[in-house]
């Protein structure tokens, strides 16, 4: 009612202002227009110059009153994750978003499964995905591996059919194609030929190199104390990480996967006691729900699920603590064998150093090195030796590391580096298998509904697509369809059977 | 009154755009895709039936590639490889030339070609030609075990890309001339993987869109290929406001090329 006096009032102050010459004609008692000493007038005049704002409040207003809009007459934190979830995915990785894609794949109806994802923190800032140096490589000695890398290979070949969304951009993984190099020394040579022939007839395309033909293929390399070389022809080489990563978020969202920024700090479970065959006691659990904080804050929500997927990475175990398996007597070999291990990688710059042919070399002391760009740039690092592990509490470089461990083995192998610059460095956490370095894939023997996808200790980027397809195969399909990776289940660290790769490292 | 109409139009054409939401094609700068691309967009944020509709017709383009590349196994079963990679090379519409042989084969625009190919059995291929076809690297395993190629063509293909190119490793001892212009899929990941190829001594890298530093490219392609000769014409080689144009451009490469010519074993 008031807006429309107020609408009258400024059609009459047109008006009025249009009639100026003729204010001489009013009474002496009328006041001139713009000194009146009443307050209406001036709300009115704030109206006119608020007409922007008051028009859009008015369309919020009604598109809010029309079906499909999402107001509600309680005022709920919009970041909560939703009360109920089918499987929970913690770890919002390239694992656990390769996982929530699968799982939306392989769901035969639309909305079949209910995903959510958790991720406690969304810049990425200590995730080992994003630090990770990019490579991959089919040079392993167990098949399982050497699958999985395959297969993640034939799905980056075709990322686009895979991943493409609607109305965005394409997917470009920079994908390098320089395959990787192995040196091995002397006595390491048959494990290497053993290798090879594992890796050929796991359909990896592997050639060997006597020293000969890697100086004359790699003029740079200093061939002295390598008896024969390893060298990956196709379907190896180094990409994108957060490509991939961002790819597979998108995509599942796409599909209907739910994203969360939080954090997992409980579970609530039922236990049942049972009896083994010795007559011992055992607890088995089955997780209800899991209890969702959100960060920096101490609201929680609490999501009933049906099935939780562990793929926290660095921090898996702190998950299966909370679950309190593994502790006292004969369980103690069911805890969760994962440890952050922190990685140093150094980019250094050499201007003479070799060209676009630089595969991704891995010396047998361990040192490795790869192309960056085509600026003469390199990425290098090694793996500290077993007893002297840094600190895992931070993500701290140690330059020392580098001018003690790393520079003299590349300077040896790599004549042209003993004049290069360190230009940046960061470090990254491995989730460090420490049984057998090998991933751990499938449920836990005492928690039913607990899937883990976790411990590849530094092959996680490279294996995520195909082992989020056969992690969604075991919870969808009840076992492995596409690839047998029951060698990697949980049971090999409870009979205490490690599945150890046979490096040459 | 004038400032009341003045924002009561803006609040309007607000609205307009409000409602005929264009939005912005991708980061790119490529041109907008036509009206009816557009508008079927449009309707796909909006409705699930069209944007089930849209990805099943990306997804059948998709297949009719990939059919058209098979594997062609049966024919390699009654033939032979060596009639069945020529079959193949014909039904993409390319062409090619049998080792020993002056005749080439090929295939017209509209797909038919001389059945005369079958009267040679067992004979390996020399030289192909592939220029714009719909070849992947699906479709190389028809072409693999042609151990004695010496030419291969593939200038102006939409579907070869890096991983096509490393699969080109299956030629390294025979392949001498490698053509791969005008490729709008393949960048530097991929030319770092024609390494592989040590008897290669022709290169043919001109114009590729996805290639962003081409100048910086064709010399360490140089220096990794050294006995090959590298053809890298149509890029713009221009510093913007430093000058140096097209043809400047082309100049350096070929005097860096007569230089190769003149100082590599051909």
């Amino acid at each position: 009612m008031s807006r429309w006096r107020g609408l009258q009032a400024s059609l009459r102050a047109a008006r009025g202002s249009l009639r100026g010459t003729q204010r001489d004609a009013w009474p002496r008692g009328h006041a001139p227009w713009s000194r009146s000493l009443s307050a209406s007038t001036a709300l009115r005049n704030d109206f006119f110059k608020d007409l922007e704002t008051q028009l859009a409040a008015a369309r919020k207003k009604a598109s809010d009153a029309l079906p499909g809009s999402s107001w509600s007459p309680f005022e709920a934190n919009p970041n909560l994750p939703p009360e109920r979830a089918d499987i929970v995915i913690v770890g919002g990785g390239v694992v656990g978003w390769s996982i929530a894609y699968w799982l939306k794949q392989k769901e035969r109806v639309r909305e079949g499964v209910r995903v959510l994802v958790v991720e406690k923190d969304l810049t990425y800032s200590q995730a080992s995905t994003v630090l990770s140096a990019g490579g991959i490589r089919q040079q392993f000695s167990l098949p399982e591996n050497i699958h999985l890398s395959l297969a993640s290979a034939h799905f980056m070949r075709n990322i686009n059919e895979h991943l493409g969304v609607l109305n965005e951009d394409p997917v470009d993984l920079q994908f390098n194609h320089s395959g990787y190099l192995f040196l091995a020394t002397e006595k390491a040579a048959h494990i290497m030929e053993e290798n090879y022939s594992t890796q050929r007839k796991a359909g990896a395309e592997v050639s060997l190199l006597s020293p000969d033909q890697l100086r004359g293929k790699f003029p740079w390399i200093n061939t002295d104390g390598v008896a024969l070389a390893s060298y990956g022809l196709q379907n190896e080489g180094w990409f994108d990480p957060w490509t991939l990563l961002n790819a597979f978020r998108r995509k599942a969202i796409s599909m209907g996967a739910i994203q969360c920024c939080g954090e997992v700090t409980d579970f609530k479970y039922t236990t049942k006691r049972i009896l083994t065959s010795n007559g011992d006691e055992m607890d088995l659990r089955r997780i209800k729900s899991v209890k969702v904080q959100l960060p920096g804050s101490l609201q929680y929500q609490p999501v009933e699920c049906a099935i939780v997927v562990n793929a926290a990475g660095a921090s898996s175990a702190r998950l299966t603590e909370m679950l309190g398996v593994g502790y006292g007597g004969d369980a103690a070999g069911t805890q969760l064998p994962v440890e952050p291990r922190k990685r140093y990688v150094y980019v250094v710059h050499c201007p003479d150093g070799p060209g676009l042919d630089t595969p991704f070399v891995i010396d047998y002391s361990g040192v490795y090195f790869r192309r960056e760009g085509l600026g003469g740039n390199y990425i290098a690092g090694t793996s500290p030796e077993e007893g002297e592990e840094p600190d895992a509490s931070n993500l701290e470089v140690d330059h020392q590391f580098f001018e003690d461990k790393v520079w003299p083995s590349l300077a040896h192998r790599v004549p042209a580096f003993e004049k290069l610059k360190v230009t940046s460095a960061w470090a990254g956490f491995y989730d460090y298998n420490t049984f057998d370095q090998n991933a751990i894939i499938g449920t836990h023997p005492l928690v039913t509904n607990m899937y883990f996808a976790t411990g590849f200790s530094g092959h996680g980027l490279q294996h995520a697509p195909a082992a989020g397809r056969s992690v969604a195969e075991l919870i969808l399909d009840g076992n492995f369809t596409t690839l047998d990776l029951s060698g990697l289940d949980f049971r090999r660290i409870l009979a205490r059977e490690p599945m150890l790769e046979r490096n040459i490292v | 009154m004038s400032a009341a109409f003045m924002s009561l139009r803006r609040c309007c054409q607000r609205s307009a755009l409000l409602a005929v939401a264009k939005r912005p094609w991708s980061s790119s700068p490529a041109p907008s895709p036509p009206l009816h691309t557009r508008f079927l967009l449009f309707l796909a944020q909006r409705f699930y039936d069209v944007e089930m509709l849209l990805s099943w017709g990306h997804r059948q383009k998709r297949m009719a590639i990939h059919r058209r590349n098979a594997y062609y196994g049966y024919t390699k079963n009654l033939y032979g490889a060596d009639i069945a990679a020529a079959f193949y090379v014909l039904s993409l519409k390319g062409g090619f030339r049998y080792v020993g042989q002056s005749e080439w084969f090929r295939a017209d625009r509209r797909g038919k070609f001389n059945w005369d190919f079958l009267n040679h059995k067992d004979t390996l291929l020399e030289e192909v030609n592939m220029s714009h076809t719909v070849i992947n690297s699906g479709g190389l395993g028809n072409l693999e075990g042609q151990t004695s190629l010496r030419t291969l063509s593939l200038r102006g293909c939409p579907e070869v890309d890096d991983w096509f190119l490393a699969g080109l490793h299956v030629f390294q001892d025979s392949l001498k001339e490698l053509d791969i212009s005008h490729c709008p899929r393949i960048t530097v990941g991929g030319l770092a993987a024609l390494r592989n190829l040590k008897g290669l001594r022709r290169l043919d890298v001109s114009s590729l869109p996805k290639v962003s530093s081409p100048g910086l490219v064709v010399l360490l392609l140089e220096e990794m290929l050294p006995q090959c000769q590298i053809v890298a014409t149509g890029y713009d080689h221009s510093l913007g406001q430093f000058g140096g144009g097209e043809v400047e451009g082309q100049r350096e490469v070929r005097e860096a090329t007569d230089c190769v010519r003149k100082e590599g074993v051909l």
